[in-house]
């Protein structure tokens, strides 16, 4: 373990972005929701009808967690928090692991570490010290950020000890995880599928067999029940499943080779399979995990706005707060609140499609456009190859967002309206969301370094989303967003003339882009 | 005459900046390895991707396989194979799913080579890009370009990495691929893989060709190591052109001359009389350093 102080201090100092980044957005996460519960319900006997109305909808209980005391701003929160926050700190366990064990193997770099004079275990338990300070950090604000809102000390620092725990339990997984493959990516899919079992397993405890909670980590920190009659106990069980995967991750560790897993890494296929012929094929083949991943999360996404159903209205409670937001002037709040959705989730699939457009510049940095432009791939089709996936997958996504919300709808309130009402409305969206992928483009084939750019796109046309009616921002500021022309569906009916000029423009752009990318050198 | 397969007349490249070619000329015939030499950040990859319509050229005539490599690239990137220095695979991708994906797209593989290359270099088909080590990385690519049937071989150090056996086994590919009529560009800092292999050579610095020929008529334009033991003490050697650095102790003298003045310098010494004598040809190294290093002045062709 020699010289496993020395590593601690270069772990801490190399992960302090990480640190803040993910503690304050967990603090965010929590408060948030007090403030916004705050916010909504203005009179108690609102908030004890729309506590009334949440306590008896499935999906909700499923994407959260065991309603207790809803008709409380501290039970909403634990409600609405807990599980997705559990998962986050997951998340952030399993990145922070997988920086300093499997990465840092994978580089190499771990082997000059470990022939410096070092320890065999010194890198292995500053990762380990390094990534439970970050649990305690973020478990710290949570409780602290939670008291200080002004909910009960005790309880607020139950959720954020329970958290932290969680956070303990996953980064012992991720240890453990970083034993058994050989790559990050291995770690990753293993604590992953961890993380997203304890999650599914308590959903369907929650819903019904409720024995299923008592087996995910995640059920066990709801099972504290802050707010609501506070026990400490079940935590014991989250530091007793923390501590034995870490237990086993250590025997593991002495049992392995520098740079190898206890699972020999799977052969690949010796040849090409058919597919495999093409930029396009190419472009797929290395797309189409997140095209997958996306897909299925919008259509779990549009499941959850969909299963408000008719609710939505009383949910979100009648100020004039939630009328500017959501209802947009629309005289239906049900609308409003539908229309506030499909804009939402079209910006929320904007980010796949901004992330699929940033590809043929990793892959040009990355040295691989220049293997295939030197091969009888010219370089439009190149381009074309990798924006069609672009392209199918922003469609794809979108379909899949209607179809989840539209689903949601007709499983909430039995009516099949929802296919017309939502569904299609949503397949409109494309049009912003192309837009939005020609400016990428453009800027792609004419400054590539600027390509992030298009992030700041999103970021302007969220903000006008959000704050545009409340803050009274000019019109032509508004019509900077691609996303504010289309008719606001379902209030209003669809218009063919902005949907037909949305998309040409995305064409020009795109068109631009690819002119400027046949012009300029390839880095 | 058919025009050769590689024609650069002047051409010149500046990224901001930076002069990254200055004026180059440079010729390959068919038939024939052409090794293009050059200390760090002359200008070898930036020449290679010009020639691969990877990057426009600022000034300069180029011509690739009688095409123009800007506007004709796909179509001439069909008869020509490519490997960089630095093979980047894409990590989920195995080495053999590379080797036929590129081969597709050059326009076919052939299939019988492909195997045996793959037995003949040792490479394991079924890894995944990020697992191969860089040897491994660079034999992949090797293997691609090596099996496709075609007329020309672009090569940027090709064989950074490869153990000395898997040299041997590249250096007898290249071999045969010349002798049945192909040409291959071999940008190079191994010297030993270079004096096996290339037919001629080029020499660059900073963008620019300063050298070019066969190695016997490079070795021709530098100096021979002379010590000599003579008869009586030599009179008049250092007055003679083309002897450089001469030290005389006694009868024994040591100096270097232009090999191509060594007639002169010869008869000198025979005149005075010759008791021993060695003579040592210019090594490949010290043809070099003569380019690379800057204290010694470029000679200009
Ligand atoms: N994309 C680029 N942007 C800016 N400068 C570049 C770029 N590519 C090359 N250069 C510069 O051009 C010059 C020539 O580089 P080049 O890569 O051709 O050298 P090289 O002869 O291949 O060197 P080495 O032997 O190290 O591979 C260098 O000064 C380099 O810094
Ligand atoms: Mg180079």
């Amino acid at each position: 373990m020699t010289g496993w102080a020395l590593l601690l201090r270069t772990f801490l100092r190399r992960d302090r972005w990480h640190f803040l980044w993910w503690s304050v957005g967990l603090a965010i996460l929590y408060v948030s929701q007090g403030w916004s519960v705050d916010g909504l319900y203005i009179s108690q006997q609102d908030f004890d009808e729309a506590a009334a109305l949440m306590e008896s909808n499935t999906a909700f209980i499923a994407m959260t967690g065991p309603p207790r005391a809803l008709n409380t701003t501290g039970g909403q929160v634990i409600w609405q928090s807990a599980a997705f926050g559990a998962v986050t700190i997951g998340l952030m366990s399993m990145v922070l692991v997988a920086r300093h064990t499997r990465h840092e193997e994978e580089t190499g770099r771990e082997e000059l570490v470990r022939a410096a004079a070092i320890g065999r275990y010194a890198s292995l338990v500053a990762t380990t010290v390094t990534v439970l300070l970050a649990n305690l950090v973020a478990g710290a604000l949570v409780g602290g950020g939670l008291a200080a809102y002004g909910l009960p000390v005790a309880d607020s620092l139950a959720s954020g000890a329970g958290l932290a725990l969680c956070g303990a339990f996953f980064t012992g997984v991720a240890v453990l995880a970083a034993q058994l493959t050989s790559t990050t990516r291995g770690l990753y899919g293993l604590t992953g599928a961890v993380i997203g079992t304890a999650y599914l397993l308590r959903a369907i405890g929650d819903v019904g067999s409720s024995w299923l909670s008592w087996v995910s980590p995640i059920g066990w920190y709801q099972a504290m029940h802050p707010y609501s009659g506070l026990r400490w106990w079940p935590a014991l069980l989250l530091v007793a499943a923390a501590a034995l995967a870490l237990s086993v991750g250590y025997l593991l560790f002495v049992r392995r080779d520098l740079g190898s897993g206890l699972m020999a890494a799977r052969p690949g296929p010796a040849r090409a399979g058919a597919g495999l012929r093409s930029g396009f094929g190419l472009a797929w083949r290395l797309q189409r995990g997140s095209v997958i991943g996306w897909s299925v999360g919008m259509l779990l996404g549009g499941l959850s706005y969909g299963s408000i159903g008719d609710q939505a209205g009383d949910l979100l409670g009648d100020s004039d707060l939630t009328r500017e937001m959501f209802a947009g002037g629309a005289e239906d709040l049900v609308d409003g609140f539908y229309g506030f959705s499909l804009i939402m989730l079209a910006l929320i699939a904007t980010a796949f499609t901004l992330s699929a457009v940033s590809r043929p510049r990793s892959q040009e940095e990355a040295g691989h456009a220049e293997m295939l432009l030197a091969t009888g791939v010219t370089r439009l089709r190149w381009l074309a190859g990798q924006l069609a996936v672009c392209l199918l997958g922003t469609f794809l996504v979108v379909v899949c967002a209607g179809v989840g919300l539209a689903v949601g709808y007709a499983l909430a309130t039995g009516k099949g309206s929802g296919f017309e009402r939502f569904a299609l409305p949503m397949l409109a969206q494309v049009a912003p969301l192309l837009v939005v992928l020609g400016f990428a483009v453009l800027l792609y084939g004419v400054i590539p370094r600027l390509l992030a750019a298009g992030w700041a796109l999103l970021g302007f046309a969220v903000v006008v989303l959000m704050f545009g009616e409340v803050f009274r921002f000019p019109e032509w500021l508004r019509n900077l967003s691609p996303y504010e022309h289309l008719a606001l569906a379902p209030a209003e009916p669809f218009r063919i003339a902005p949907f037909l000029v949305l998309l040409a423009l995305a064409a020009v752009l795109t068109g631009l882009g690819a002119f400027a990318f046949r012009r300029r050198d390839i880095a | 005459m058919a025009t050769s397969p590689i024609e650069i007349h002047g051409l010149t490249k500046h990224f901001g900046a930076t002069v990254a070619l200055d004026r180059l000329d440079l010729s390959v015939a068919k038939g024939e390895i052409h090794g293009f030499l050059g200390p760090n950040g002359a200008g070898k990859s930036t020449t290679i991707r010009v020639l691969l319509g990877l990057l426009r050229k600022d000034a300069g005539e180029v011509v690739l396989l009688g095409g123009d490599p800007w506007a004709d690239a796909a179509e001439l990137h069909r008869r020509l194979a490519y490997v960089p220095g630095d093979v980047n695979l894409w990590p989920n991708l195995t080495g053999g799913e590379v080797i036929d994906l590129l081969g597709r797209l050059r326009g076919g593989i052939n299939r019988r080579r492909r195997d045996e290359l793959l037995e003949r270099f040792e490479l394991d088909p079924t890894k995944r890009g990020r697992s191969y080590s860089k040897g491994n990385r660079q034999k992949v690519a090797l293997v691609g370009a090596l099996a496709s049937d075609v007329e020309l071989l672009l090569l940027d150090e090709p064989t950074s990495g490869l153990d000395p056996i898997m040299e041997s086994v590249f250096q007898s590919y290249v071999d045969t691929f010349r002798d049945n009529g192909g040409t291959v560009l071999l940008s190079s800092h191994i010297l030993a893989e270079v004096e096996a292999l290339c037919d001629r050579v080029s020499i660059i610095r900073s963008g620019h060709v300063v050298e070019s020929g066969t190695l016997s008529e490079l070795r021709h334009l530098t100096r021979t190591a002379v010590r000599v033991d003579l008869a009586s003490p030599p009179r008049g050697l250092a007055e003679l052109e083309g002897v450089y650095d001469l030290e005389v102790d006694g009868t024994r003298a040591r100096f270097s001359a232009e090999t191509a003045r060594l007639d002169t310098v010869l008869a000198a010494l025979v005149d005075v009389g010759v008791r021993s004598l060695t003579a040592t040809p210019p090594t490949l190294e010290e043809l070099f350093l003569r380019h690379y290093g800057d204290q010694l002045e470029p000679t200009e062709p």
